[in-house]
C-alpha cells in the first residue's frame, strides 16, 4: 500500500459542522427549502392529478388551488385564522417545556382533558348555574384538568427522573380512553355523540365567532414572549434547558422549577381545551383535539420556541393543510394527496435545518469555502 | 554520526471549515533523535500529527518517509509506514489485558496464540525498561499503565517513529523521569520521537530539537541546547512575555474556612473523600494538589454545597466581631433574624433586636454602621445547599472545572451569565439587566475579554475568554473564599498569567484562595501551603516554599494502607 503512485484525494463529499451562521442566510436557506418544496409539490401532485385524470392540467393550477384554500373567502380566511390561533395556543403551552428540554409531547392529552373538564362542569351543571358563572367554572375545570395531567409526569420525572417523552405520550391515549368512557356515560341512546351542549358557548365579539378567541391566543403569544424572556421564572427555565448542574450551581431548586413549568404548560394546553370546548365544539369526541397536539410539536420546533416566530410557523402549517384539502376538493382526488403534499414540504422544511447546521464540501472545492448544496 | 531523514512534511495545510489549522508547514524529523513540537492551546500542534498519523487527510502539501512521498489515508497506511501515534485519551478495551489489547487488530499469520504475544509484549518491555504485566486486565491499572500499553502497542506494530500527544498531563514527577527515561533508550535505538507539548521545562529536559508552531503556522525549528525558556515562549506566544508570578508573603493571616473529617460516596457507594481536613486562611493560596480525580472536585463541590458530605463539618468563620453588618450580602430577613438571635449591639454594648420595628427604620439604622455584631460569625456549611450559603450571607465563590457545563450556560451572553449570580434580587418577578449588563460591560474592560459583544453566546468565546468571564463574576461578589478548579487548564500562556495574577490579587484582599492544579511547577511558585489528596485522602500539606516536586510527587501517589496496589 505505501507504494501508492496515484495520488489519492479526499472522499467525495464530506461534512462540516457550522460554528455560527448569519441569521439572514439561514432564513434564506429555510426560504429556499419552502420554495423548492412547493416546486416539488406541484410536479408531485401535477403527474399524479394527471394519471388519475387522464386530462392535463396547468401546473398553475395547482399553486392557484393551494392559495386558495385558505384565502379565497372571507370565511375561509376566518378559518384559517381560527385554525392558526388554536394550533399556535398548543405550541405556546408545550413552550415553556421544550425551552426547558423537558419533552413534552402530551399537548394532545392536556388539551383534551381541558375539553372534557369543560365539558364535564357544562354537563353537570349547565342547566343550574348562570351563563359567567359556568364559563368560569368551566375555565378553571379546564385549567385544572390540564395541569393536573401535565404534573403527573414532572412529579415522576422530578422524583424518579423517569423518560418524560414516554410518559407524555402514554398519557395521550390514557385521556382519549377517558373521554370514551364519558361519552359511555354520558350517552346513554347510543349514538356515542354528545349533542351541544348550548349553554356552553362563548360570547360572540366583534360579530364574529372566532375572533374571541384569535384575540385571546394573541394576547397569550405576546404574555408567553414576556414570561420566557423577561421574567425571573422564564431565566430559570432557560437555565435548567441549558444545563442542569449549573442551575445546581447557582442554586436553582431545579425540581421545583420542572414542577412548576410543566403546571404551567399543562394550563396552557388546558386553556386551549377550553377554547375548543367552550368557544367552537360545546360537545366533545374522542378526537375534539384531532392530533394537533403533535402537529403543534413541530410548530414549536420549527418556530425555535419563539412565540414570535410560531406565529408563522402556524400559519405555514395551516396554509399547507387548507391549501391541500382545497386542491383534493378541486381536482376530485383522494384526501391521502393533501397528505402527501404536507409530508413532502415538511420533508424539505426539516431537512434545511441540516445545512444551517452543517457545510456540505465537495471535492476540488477545497480552495474556496464550499457553500451549502441544497438538494435533499 | 550522519543524521538521517526519517520523516518529512513539505507544505502542509488544514482546513476545518473557515479556520485554518495548520497554513504551508514544513518539518523534518531524523532518526534517532526526540523532536518536540511545541505550541499553545489551539495552536494546530494536535492537528498535525493527526496527519501523519492518518486520522486527517491534508488538504494541501506532501509527507516523505524515508525520502519516499507516501499519502496517508488511515491509520493502517501510517503504520504500513512505521508511524504510531499516542493518543492523548487513551483507546484501551476496558475488560481486555494488556496483551490483548496490544494485539488487537494486528493481522498475523497463523494461529492466535496469547502465549507468544506476551512473550513478545514482555521482550518489548525489557528491551526499554518499561514495567508491564502484559496479563494485567486495564481497568486493574493506574493512568502510567495504560499509557505504557498505548506505547508497546505502537512498538509491537513495528513502529520507528512515534507520536506522543502531551503524554505527561496525566503523570506525576516520577512516572515522567520514567517515561522520559524509556523515550530516550527509543532513541538510542534508532526510533524517532515526536512529543507534542506545551510545557517548557519538559521540552528542555528531554528534546533534542524544538519545532514552534503558532496559530498554525511553523515558526522555527531549534536545537535544544541552544536554546532557554524565555526564548521558546518568545516564539510561541509571538511576544516577549514575563515568567513570574509575583509571590508575597501572606499578610495577617486568619482562618476561615475550617473543613474536618469530611466523608462523601458517590452515587455508586464508593468512598470519594475519607476524613478530609484541613483549615483555609484569608490572605494565602491554598493549593490542592493529586492526581487527576483523587476526589479534588468533590471536595470543592461539597464545601459548596452541591453534594452533601456525609459526616464531617465545614465551617465557615467571619470575623466580625464589633464589625457594622451589612446588606451587601445579607438579606433584611437574615439581618431580622440574628437581630432576634441577639447577636447585634449598637456600639455601646446595648443589645438591638430590632423588635417592632419598620423595615425602613432597620434598613436605616443597619445603614448609618451603628450596628455591631457581638461575636465572630461562625457558620457550620455542612447540609446547605448553594442558596441556603447565600441566604445565610457566606461569600462563596467557586469556579469549577467545567466551566461551560456548570459555572457558566453556554448559549447565553455574557450579561446573562453576570445575572446567574444575581438574578433573584429586587422584589419584582421580573429581571433587571441593567446591572448585569454594567458588570459584563466592566469584565470585559477589566480582564480584556475579546467578544464580539456582551450577548454573543459565551460559547463561541475562546477558552481564555470564557474562563475571565467566569472567573470575573465570582470575584466580582468581593467573596471571602474563593476556590477555583483547575482555573487555568486549556488556556493559552497570557490568559493563565492574567488568571495567577487574579488569584494574587485576591490572596492580598484578604481572601481565602483555594486553587486546584496539575501542573505542580505552577502550584510551587503561585501557593502559599499545598495539601495533596490521594483517592479522597489528605497525604500531607506542605509549605510551598520550600518543598519540592518529587516530594509532592511521592505524596501524590502515596497510600495509607493497601486499599489501593501500589503503582509501579
Amino acid at each position: 500500500m505505501s507504494q501508492q503512485s496515484v495520488k489519492l484525494h479526499e472522499p467525495l463529499v464530506h461534512l462540516s459542522k457550522r460554528d455560527t451562521i448569519a441569521p439572514l442566510k439561514a432564513w434564506l436557506i429555510r426560504l429556499a427549502a419552502i420554495v423548492l418544496g412547493l416546486v416539488v409539490c406541484g410536479l408531485v401532485a401535477f403527474v399524479l392529478i394527471e394519471k388519475i385524470q387522464q386530462k392535463p392540467e396547468k401546473i398553475w393550477d395547482f399553486y392557484n388551488a393551494f392559495i386558495r384554500g385558505s384565502f379565497s373567502t372571507p370565511r375561509k380566511l376566518w378559518k384559517f385564522l381560527k385554525n392558526l390561533s388554536i394550533l399556535l395556543c398548543i405550541a405556546l403551552g408545550l413552550t415553556p417545556a421544550f425551552r426547558m428540554r423537558f419533552w413534552n409531547i402530551g399537548g394532545e392529552g392536556q388539551t383534551l382533558v381541558g375539553v372534557l373538564g369543560a365539558i364535564a362542569v357544562a354537563f353537570y351543571a349547565g342547566d343550574r348555574l348562570p351563563s359567567w358563572a359556568l364559563l368560569t367554572l368551566m375555565l378553571l375545570a379546564a385549567l385544572l384538568a390540564g395541569a393536573v395531567w401535565a404534573v403527573i409526569p414532572a412529579l415522576f420525572k422530578a422524583k424518579w427522573n423517569t423518560n418524560e417523552t414516554l410518559f407524555t405520550l402514554m398519557m395521550n391515549y390514557v385521556a382519549t380512553f377517558l373521554v370514551s368512557f364519558f361519552l359511555e356515560v354520558w350517552v346513554t341512546n347510543g349514538s356515542g355523540a354528545l349533542p351541544k351542549l348550548k349553554q356552553a358557548k362563548l360570547p360572540v365579539v366583534g360579530g364574529n365567532d372566532y375572533l374571541l378567541i384569535i384575540l385571546v391566543v394573541l394576547a397569550l403569544d405576546a404574555a408567553l414572549f414576556v414570561y420566557m424572556n423577561f421574567s425571573k421564572q422564564g431565566y430559570e427555565i432557560s437555565v435548567v434547558g441549558e444545563s442542569v448542574r449549573t442551575a445546581q450551581y447557582v442554586g436553582i431548586n431545579v425540581r421545583k422549577v420542572i414542577i412548576r413549568t410543566m403546571i404551567l404548560s399543562g394550563m396552557l394546553c388546558g386553556l386551549t381545551g377550553y377554547l375548543i370546548g367552550a368557544g367552537l365544539d360545546q360537545s366533545i369526541t374522542a378526537n375534539s383535539v384531532g392530533g394537533q397536539g403533535f402537529t403543534a410539536i413541530m410548530v414549536a420546533w420549527l418556530g425555535k420556541f419563539n412565540p414570535i416566530f410560531m406565529i408563522l410557523t402556524s400559519g405555514l402549517i395551516q396554509l399547507l393543510n387548507q391549501g391541500a384539502a382545497q386542491i383534493s376538493q378541486d381536482f376530485n382526488v383522494s384526501g391521502a394527496l393533501p397528505e402527501v403534499i404536507v409530508g413532502i414540504i415538511l420533508f424539505f422544511i426539516i431537512g434545511s435545518e441540516f445545512f444551517i447546521n452543517y457545510q456540505v464540501h465537495f471535492r476540488g472545492c477545497g480552495k474556496k469555502t464550499a457553500k451549502g448544496g441544497k438538494a435533499a | 554520526m550522519e543524521k538521517q531523514l526519517a520523516l518529512q512534511m513539505r507544505g502542509i495545510t488544514k482546513r476545518f471549515g473557515g479556520v485554518i489549522a495548520n497554513k504551508q508547514v514544513d518539518l523534518d524529523v531524523y532518526r534517532g533523535e526526540i523532536m518536540a513540537v511545541l505550541g499553545e492551546n489551539g495552536c494546530g500542534k494536535t492537528t498535525l500529527m493527526n496527519m501523519i498519523a492518518g486520522i486527517y487527510f491534508p488538504d494541501e502539501g506532501k509527507i516523505f518517509v524515508d525520502g519516499r512521498e507516501v499519502v496517508i489515508r488511515s491509520p493502517k497506511d501510517a503504520f504500513a509506514n512505521g508511524i504510531g501515534m499516542i493518543h492523548q485519551h487513551f483507546k484501551l478495551v476496558d475488560l481486555f489485558t494488556a496483551a490483548e489489547n496490544i494485539v488487537l487488530g494486528v493481522k498475523e499469520k497463523g494461529k492466535y496464540n496469547l502465549k507468544a504475544v506476551n512473550a513478545r509484549v514482555a521482550q518489548i518491555a525489557e528491551k526499554y525498561g518499561f514495567r508491564i504485566d502484559p496479563q494485567k486486565k486495564i481497568y486493574d491499572m493506574s493512568v502510567s499503565e495504560k499509557q505504557t500499553v498505548e506505547i508497546i502497542k505502537v512498538l509491537y506494530r513495528g513502529a520507528d517513529i512515534l507520536i506522543l500527544d502531551e503524554p505527561t498531563a496525566v503523570l506525576t514527577p516520577q512516572e515522567i523521569s520514567r517515561l522520559f527515561s524509556v523515550l530516550r533508550r527509543m532513541k538510542e535505538d534508532g526510533k524517532s520521537i515526536i512529543i507534542i507539548t506545551h510545557k517548557l521545562n519538559e521540552v528542555l529536559e528531554v528534546s533534542d530539537r524544538v519545532a514552534i508552531l503558532r496559530r498554525g503556522e511553523h515558526i522555527a525549528t531549534v536545537e535544544t541546547k541552544d536554546t532557554n525558556e524565555n526564548e521558546l515562549t518568545e516564539m510561541m506566544v509571538g511576544k516577549k512575555i514575563s515568567l513570574n508570578i509575583n509571590r508575597t508573603e501572606p499578610k495577617n493571616a486568619a482562618p476561615r474556612l475550617f473543613v474536618k473529617n469530611l466523608n462523601l460516596y458517590d452515587a455508586e457507594g464508593v468512598h470519594v473523600l475519607r476524613d478530609v481536613s484541613f483549615t483555609a486562611c484569608g490572605g494565602e493560596i491554598l493549593g490542592i494538589a493529586g492526581i487527576a480525580g483523587s476526589g479534588q472536585r468533590e471536595l470543592l463541590e461539597s464545601i459548596s454545597g452541591l453534594q452533601p458530605a456525609v459526616t464531617g463539618e465545614i465551617i465557615f468563620h467571619n470575623p466580625k466581631k464589633n464589625k457594622p453588618v451589612t446588606f451587601f450580602h445579607k438579606s433584611m430577613k437574615r439581618v431580622r433574624e440574628l437581630g432576634a438571635q441577639n447577636a447585634f449591639h449598637d456600639g455601646k454594648g446595648n443589645p438591638v433586636s430590632f423588635q417592632g420595628m419598620r423595615p425602613g427604620a432597620v434598613r436605616k439604622w443597619v445603614e448609618s454602621g451603628d450596628v455591631l455584631f457581638n461575636e465572630d460569625e461562625i457558620i457550620n456549611l455542612r447540609h446547605r445547599t448553594p442558596l441556603q450559603i447565600r441566604e445565610l450571607g457566606v461569600r462563596l465563590s467557586f469556579v469549577p472545572e467545567d466551566r461551560l457545563g456548570m459555572g457558566l450556560v453556554g448559549s447565553m451572553g455574557i450579561t446573562d451569565n453576570m445575572m446567574l449570580r444575581s438574578y433573584r434580587k429586587g422584589r419584582a418577578g421580573f429581571l433587571d439587566r441593567k446591572k448585569p449588563r454594567a458588570l459584563a460591560d466592566e469584565i470585559i474592560q477589566d480582564l480584556e475579554v475579546s467578544t464580539p459583544g456582551v450577548n454573543t453566546p459565551v460559547r463561541r468565546l475562546s477558552g481564555g475568554n470564557v474562563q475571565k468571564v467566569l472567573v470575573g463574576r465570582e470575584i466580582a461578589f468581593t467573596p471571602k473564599v474563593l476556590m477555583a478548579a483547575y482555573p487555568v487548564r486549556g488556556l493559552d500562556i497570557n490568559s493563565s498569567y492574567t488568571i495567577y495574577h487574579l488569584l494574587n490579587m485576591q490572596k492580598e484582599n484578604g481572601v481565602a484562595v483555594i486553587f486546584v492544579g496539575e501542573d505542580l511547577d505552577v502550584l510551587l511558585e503561585l501557593c502559599d501551603r499545598i495539601l495533596v489528596i490521594n483517592s479522597g485522602a489528605v497525604t500531607g500539606i506542605v509549605d510551598a516554599r520550600t518543598a519540592t516536586k518529587e516530594e509532592i510527587g511521592l505524596l501524590m501517589t502515596k497510600t495509607d494502607d493497601a486499599r489501593k496496589e501500589e503503582a509501579p
